[in-house]
């Protein structure tokens, strides 16, 4: 067995161990800790595959952004866990089963799978020699699927606004900011000139 | 190229789908898992795209992985957010209270 056996046996092994401890596990901070270990794992796994840039950016995005997300969620919510553990072991055998039946299945059908000649030469962006992954893939993305590149930024812009939107609230009784309002003062209304006697002031 | 064959590749990734869809199917209580799994079928499905690319030598399975991703970490954010307002209004977060439009 050579090291990328090896290594491909050991990534999968615990990818598959940390995707059932996220599902079963009883605490969901400790559900998100095993996610993060599962993405590490899927990202050893690209770089087995040759896609780096991949790679990096499941361990930035997901382990830096997302993991860190569902933490911050899972801690600022006030929710008895242990309550909510109880419907897991119910739905075993029903779930169990379905489940399995889906895994023969896709395993049946995907098993045997080879890649036919016919399908090599129908390629659509072949894989340039001499090239790093970043740079070939930079070369693609930023022509070829360039509309679908700005489409994903927009995604990305309605997500956060719509994130934004949904948890934004505001407190009433709480004095804030009013742009429009500060524009609008004109010196006639803001400044009152007095006449003051001497000695007395106002 | 790899000593690793891509249907090995493949059932892992299938392997990672099912035990999302088991995740989902079995989690009454908690959304959380349920978004969790989400992320796990995603992960898997890009597994699926970056092994055929790889095998196959095109990059288009990479640059649609990459896609996935980025609706995927949109997907997290809308549906925390979602979660977040859910639990204030009613105070939990099981699947079975989601039941005010008694549909």
């Amino acid at each position: 067995m050579n090291s990328a056996a090896f290594f491909f046996y050991l990534f999968s092994a615990v990818l598959i161990g940390a995707a059932v401890l996220v599902i079963s596990s009883r605490n969901p901070v400790h559900s998100v800790l095993f996610l993060i270990l599962a993405f590490f794992n899927a990202a050893g796994l690209f770089i087995l595959l040759g896609a780096e840039f991949l790679a990096m950016i499941l361990v930035v995005v997901y382990v830096g952004a997302v993991a860190v997300l569902f933490l911050f969620v899972v801690m600022m919510l006030d929710v008895d866990f242990a309550e909510l553990e109880k419907g897991f072991w119910q739905y075993l055998p029903v779930g169990g089963t379905l489940v399995l039946v889906v895994l023969i299945e896709v395993a049946l059908s995907v098993g045997a799978w080879s890649v036919g000649p016919v399908s090599i030469a129908n390629v659509a962006t072949p894989l340039a020699p001499g090239m790093t992954n970043t740079m070939a893939l930079g070369r693609v993305l930023y022509t070829q699927y360039l509309y679908f590149f700005q489409a994903a930024g927009l995604i990305l812009l309605t997500a956060m606004i719509g994130a934004i939107v949904l948890t934004l609230r505001h407190k009433v009784g709480v004095k804030r900011q009013n742009v429009a309002v500060q524009n609008a003062r004109t010196p006639a209304e803001a400044v009152h000139l007095r006449k003051v006697a001497s000695r007395q002031g106002i | 190229m790899l000593t690793i064959s891509l249907s090995q590749f493949l059932i892992v990734a299938a392997i990672l789908f099912t035990l999302g869809v088991a995740g989902i199917v079995m989690n009454h209580k908690n959304i959380i898992i349920v978004l969790m799994s989400v992320e796990l079928i995603l992960l898997s499905v890009n597994i699926n795209l970056v092994a055929f690319s790889a095998f196959l030598g095109d990059l288009t399975g990479q640059v649609f992985a990459l896609f996935i991703l980025t609706v995927a970490a949109a997907e997290a954010a809308i549906g925390l957010a979602i979660l977040v307002c859910y639990y204030r209004n009613r105070g939990s977060i099981a699947i079975d209270d989601i039941n005010m439009m008694k549909g």
